[in-house]
């Protein structure tokens, strides 16, 4: 390769006397594409922000970070923030709040390169125009004069993007620059940033905990743990044959279907036998938006759009789509928690949409959630959390003894019942999450993308305790999901939902492995392989929707 | 008003500064214990009677006569006056602050829970009302029944409902829509269980913040009110009374002035040093409102 | 849209509030005429002055009656001098408004630089002096401040007049003089809320994302401040500035005692004293519907500084 471009040596990163880095060497040459890969916690971040000095106060760094012959560390502020956004520049993960919302896009744009190439004022909004042409933004004179909140996610953080190379920086740094975006969105996102790396000639730091993404993009990758190196090597040589355990563990928990590009083969499973649990007819979720004139009728949103399906007895059900397609509102339905404006549910015999008395469903459906952090009362002791559906629903008989086995089925020893959620990590809450779910007993557990917020290898652990306890307490799983590859590592059938309107459903061998319907294919083929294809999406189909205005 | 979830943890703050924090914190407590105890102590005990009128101990300058800070006008013991102004204010204080957490949390937490037209109508007529300043609702009821610390203090308490129903509100919104909270209706609990046992802990903190700067808001305006008249009546002592009487004598001995000032602006600024430690202490990124 | 329904609001809110203090005033224990004739009226006396205000018609009729009458721009009259309460009004507000306009302006001017300059040397000395100053000036009552300012500056300097007002017609800068230390009683204690807030809004705005994306683009962290941070920093400013506004006008009330200023709030005191409740009534209505209209023109330049509400 060609010249050496920075070269971190001995970096650690401490916090008051707390090492959060220790020890990070690395270096990249001009024109690399790098991937640091690992798990909240590890460090990556920290030592992105570190190269571009932007630490908080209290993050002391030492060690060397050399560039251009220079040790940044050593640089003073203004010597620093010449270099920023001009040799080096960096993305950010979520667009919507790194982006100042009371400025135009297209002024933030072009900010780096009237800090260092002082071009005039007068000339600000076409060059801005020009950058977000570049990274594919249509409309691209229109959006320069937008503010952040009018545009898409994905044209956001194209935004971003283009603000980073600007300036034509030598190296990008871009901390999980896709990991807020829908997946179909997030391909397009990364062929740009691959592109625009590519044909400026630039290197590329990229940090995230995704191993496929890091796979589609780069040529060689670190992967960090608790603040250390535990390997680093060309991309496709770790995650081929990792060396150490833990990238081993880290590649192990990718799902099948991102391995590689054909989806594995899976038993075609046909519309079970068992009789239905869950029966919906014809259902439509519609919420009125508030008028934005006098003369036009309120606008609405048809949140769940004429849906029909049926759920079997003991099987898992799996329900796709990308954000706003309506999967959560049709799962708060089906839990009783939404009101349908139009159609049936009918649970276990339960007429959900009808009835007023909710009371027996209760018994018959729980619910689990995404977020980990936010699913447990904060001020609650674990054993009351447990106990709490029991109290409600007015069941008899010993709570403790029932807590305490509900507990264990989790794989949560019996100890914590006087503790309180924060003490627990992600993965633990989510378990404890689940007890609670299965404490009235129910017969059906619907899972509102119950992995998502969780880090990879604990993903699969919690995906291999769903499957036990469903076969233990003989349970009907409903899954969703916005991640095709989890789906179809645990569900049987499938629909894939896109805004509101079941676009394509069957076995999900079928579905995934050879789908139908343009948009399915779409999201099949926008998911990252860890054997590196990355896969084209197609150009023409732009499914990057800006928000309703 | 920020929601009280923060989505960032705070820097973990550095010796000096929370060493800072602690004895703001420790000031504060030790002057709010002292007024307290003043007050309690005049029940029993005063230097002299606050109320004796005595013609010939007019304006007896400091420790003349065993009046540490001399007399007033009617040669009334000022020390003794002030000691029991402590009871006036801190009465005012905590009833005041009491009729409005009473009737401020529930509307708030209904607003919260109902959300849709019934929320929007409560918080208009809650807003009608936070454009009523206490001064002018005091100005009203006294003008309907009559002054007195009775008035005073009602009309400070309903001047702040809408000041705890839209805390209450702005808090609850944000826990309402927690997980949890959808899980517990998932297993049957209806809205007032779970206002009170999952969103009243939750939002707990951001009430107490609000409560000490309310308590000392509420001093200000009892003192105010008396000031002007329509407050606390004779002979009962007061701080803004004794602040009314000293007003024509402001020229010739300021000290009358001083003295009564100077307690009020003591206890307020315990009452909100403690109420700045104990939000550092929940959550240092809460904000409270002074409207 | 947004802007129509807004005013919606506020003409709710002004109706609202109408009823509030009419209702105040006539449904509480205690009947108009009877306070207003004190203990030793005639039964006989009492009955003549009720036909003679129209109590003895029902309470909606005399509401609408006087509704209507405030519309027209007519406030009725006052029971103690006969004069038309409206004119009253108008000519106590000349005295009101510019002590608090006057001293919203010093409060802008104190606590803006302040704010900002203690958020931009957060943890410094410089901050811990601000922060120290402001929770003093949160403590002092306003009119405290009024009466120490008497005893400095009026008294033994004689530079500023300690009570009086000569009226604007007499002398524009005399009048002005007059109002300089009311207002400052009023701005010390506003500002050190003003400080705070202002402080706490920028401290917020610099830890924001936004920021620093700013800075990974070579600004400085004061550039990134001032193009970024302060403009965002403004829209809670100015929530806690249109409400400081409010508490301003009601603190004139007070302050106009100490300084024994002709305002609406010496009115409105007055008329308690001479039981005069139309007077009340009508003072009462205009301060609130002040208020209102403040909150109304704050929501509405909340569209200008923020585009996030224009498209709402």
């Amino acid at each position: 390769m060609s010249s050496r471009l920075l070269d971190v040596e001995g970096l650690s990163i401490e916090v008051d006397g707390t090492p959060l880095v220790r020890d990070v060497s690395f270096s990249i040459d001009a024109g690399q594409r790098l991937g640091i890969i690992g798990e909240s916690g590890s460090g990556k971040t920290i030592t992105a922000l570190s190269i571009m000095g932007l630490l908080g106060e209290n993050l002391v760094p030492s060690g060397r970070i050399v560039f251009d012959d220079r040790n940044l560390l050593d640089l003073d502020e203004q010597a620093m923030s010449s270099i920023r956004g001009n040799a080096i520049s960096m993305i950010f993960q979520e667009p919507m709040t790194a982006l100042n919302p009371v400025m135009r896009v297209g002024k933030q744009v072009v900010e780096a390169l009237r800090r260092h190439e002082g071009i005039a004022k007068s000339d600000a909004m076409t060059v801005a125009t020009e950058l977000l042409d570049r990274v594919g933004i249509d409309q691209p004179d229109r959006r320069a004069r937008s503010f952040p909140h009018e545009l898409s996610g994905g044209q956001r953080q194209r935004a971003m993007i283009a603000m980073a190379l600007a300036c034509g920086p030598q190296l990008v740094v871009a901390d999980e620059p896709t990991t807020a975006l829908d997946v179909t969105v997030q391909a397009q996102v990364l062929q740009v940033l691959r592109d625009q790396v590519v044909s400026n000639d630039a290197a590329l730091i990229l940090i995230t905990h995704d191993l496929p993404v890091v796979a589609s993009i780069t040529n060689d990758v670190i992967v960090m743990r608790d603040g250390y190196i535990v390997e680093s090597g060309r991309t496709a040589h770790v995650f081929g044959s990792p060396s150490n355990s833990y990238t081993a563990q880290l590649v192990d928990s990718v799902p099948p279907m991102s391995r590689a590009i054909s989806a594995p083969a899976k038993p075609p499973s046909n519309e079970p036998e068992s009789d239905a649990i869950v029966d919906i007819n014809h259902l439509r979720k519609t919420y009125r938006l508030r008028r934005t004139s006098i003369r036009d009728s309120p606008p609405m949103i048809h949140a769940v759009d004429d849906v029909s399906l049926k759920v079997h007895e003991g099987e898992t059900f799996g329900i796709v789509g990308e954000s706003g397609s309506g999967k959560s509102t049709l799962a708060r339905m089906m839990v009783g928690l939404t009101k349908p404006t139009e159609g049936d549910i009918s649970v276990a015999g339960i007429d959900v949409s009808g009835t007023k008395n909710l009371r027996p469903l209760r018994d018959v459906v729980q619910m689990v959630f995404q977020d980990p952090m936010g699913s447990l009362d904060p001020r609650m002791k674990i054993g009351d959390i447990v106990a709490e559906p029991l109290r409600s629903l007015g069941h008899d008989g010993d709570h403790q003894s029932r807590v305490r086995s509900l507990l264990d089925a989790v794989a949560m020893p019996a100890d914590v019942l006087d503790r309180y959620p924060h003490e627990f990590s992600g993965g633990q809450r989510q378990r404890i999450a689940i007890a609670r779910a299965l404490a009235p007993g129910p017969r059906l557990l619907v899972a509102d993308e119950p992995v998502s917020a969780l880090d990879m290898s604990v993903q699969t652990v919690t995906l291999d305790l769903l499957r036990n306890l469903k076969e233990q307490f003989d349970l009907t799983l409903v899954f969703i999901s916005h991640d095709l590859s989890v789906v179809h590592e645990i569900c049987e059938r499938v629909i894939v939902l896109d805004g509101g309107r079941i676009v394509e459903q069957g076995p999900v061998g079928t579905v995934f492995g050879n789908p139908k319907e343009t948009y399915t294919q779409q999201l099949v083929a926008a998911i990252p392989r860890l054997d590196g294809a990355v896969a084209a999406t197609g150009s023409a189909l732009n499914v990057d929707r800006p928000p309703p205005s | 008003m920020t929601s009280p979830s923060s989505v960032t943890p705070p820097p973990p703050s550095t010796g000096s500064r929370s060493r800072w924090r602690r004895l703001n914190f420790q000031i504060g407590l030790a002057i709010v214990t002292g007024v307290a105890a003043t007050a309690i102590v005049s029940f029993f005990w005063t230097p002299f009677d606050p109320e004796l009128v005595d013609a010939n101990k007019r304006l007896l300058p400091l420790g003349e006569q065993g009046h540490v800070l001399g007399t007033d006008q009617f040669g009334r013991d000022l020390l003794s006056q002030i000691m029991v102004g402590a009871q006036t204010a801190l009465f005012v204080g905590i009833l005041a602050v009491l009729i409005a957490i009473l009737i401020g949390i529930p509307i708030g937490g209904f607003a919260a829970a109902r959300r849709g037209w019934v929320e929007d109508v409560i918080m208009r007529i809650s807003d009608v009302i936070y454009a009523f300043p206490p001064v002018l609702l005091a100005i009203l009821l006294v003008a309907a029944v009559s002054p007195g610390t009775a008035s005073a203090m009602v009309a400070i308490g309903i001047a702040y409902i809408p000041i705890v129903a839209r805390v209450t509100r702005g808090a609850s919104l944000s826990i309402f829509e927690r997980d949890y909270v959808v899980a517990a209706r998932a297993y049957g609990r209806n809205s007032t269980f779970i206002f009170v046992r999952h969103v009243l802990p939750n939002i707990a903190s951001v009430l107490i913040v609000q409560m000490t700067v309310l308590f000392s808001l509420a001093i200000l305006a009892e003192a105010a009110l008396s000031f002007i008249g329509i407050g606390t009546q004779p002979p009962t002592p007061s701080w803004g009374r004794s602040l009314r009487d000293a007003q024509t004598f402001v020229q010739l001995t300021p000290r009358l002035a001083i003295w009564p000032g100077l307690a009020i602006a003591l206890t307020v600024l315990g009452f909100n040093l403690l109420g700045d430690g104990v939000r550092d202490a929940l959550d240092p990124r809460l904000e409270v409102s002074r409207g | 849209m947004y802007v129509i329904r807004r005013i919606g609001v506020y003409a709710f809110s002004l109706i609202l509030a109408s009823i509030l203090v009419f209702v105040v005033m006539s449904v509480l224990p205690g009947d108009p005429a009877t306070v207003m004739l004190g203990t030793q009226a005639t039964p006989e006396s009492v009955a003549v002055l009720r036909s003679e205000l129209g109590l003895d018609r029902p309470l909606v009729v005399q509401y609408l009656d006087w509704f209507t009458g405030m519309i027209r721009g007519d406030l009725g009259e006052s029971v103690f001098t006969g004069q038309p309460i409206g004119p009253q009004i108008a000519d106590r507000l000349a005295v009101t408004l510019p002590l608090a306009l006057m001293a919203l302006t010093m409060t802008t001017l104190i606590s803006f630089p302040l704010g900002v300059f203690a958020a931009a040397r957060h943890r410094t000395l410089g901050d811990t002096v601000v922060s120290v100053l402001s929770q003093l000036g949160l403590a002092i009552p306003a009119f405290w401040a009024g009466l120490m300012l008497i005893t400095v500056f009026a008294i033994n300097n004689s530079w500023f007049p300690a009570s009086g007002f000569p009226g604007w017609d007499e002398s524009v800068s005399q009048s002005l003089r007059a109002l300089i230390l009311p207002a400052f009683s009023l701005a010390i204690v506003q500002s050190s809320i003003i400080t705070r807030y202002v402080r706490s809004a920028v401290l917020e705005t610099l830890r924001e994302e936004y920021i620093r994306t700013a800075r990974s683009k070579g600004l400085s962290k004061s550039q990134a401040l001032w193009r970024h941070g302060l403009r965002n920093a403004a829209i809670p400013v100015l929530t806690i500035l249109g409400l400081q506004f409010a508490a301003l006008l009601s603190g004139t009330v007070i302050i106009e005692t100490v300084f024994v200023l002709p305002g609406l709030g010496r009115m409105l005191l007055d008329g308690i004293t001479g039981r005069d409740l139309p007077l009340v009534q009508g003072g009462a209505f205009v301060i609130v519907a002040f208020i209102l209209t403040i909150n109304l023109l704050v929501d509405l330049s909340y569209r200008v500084i923020d585009p996030r509400v224009r498209q709402q």
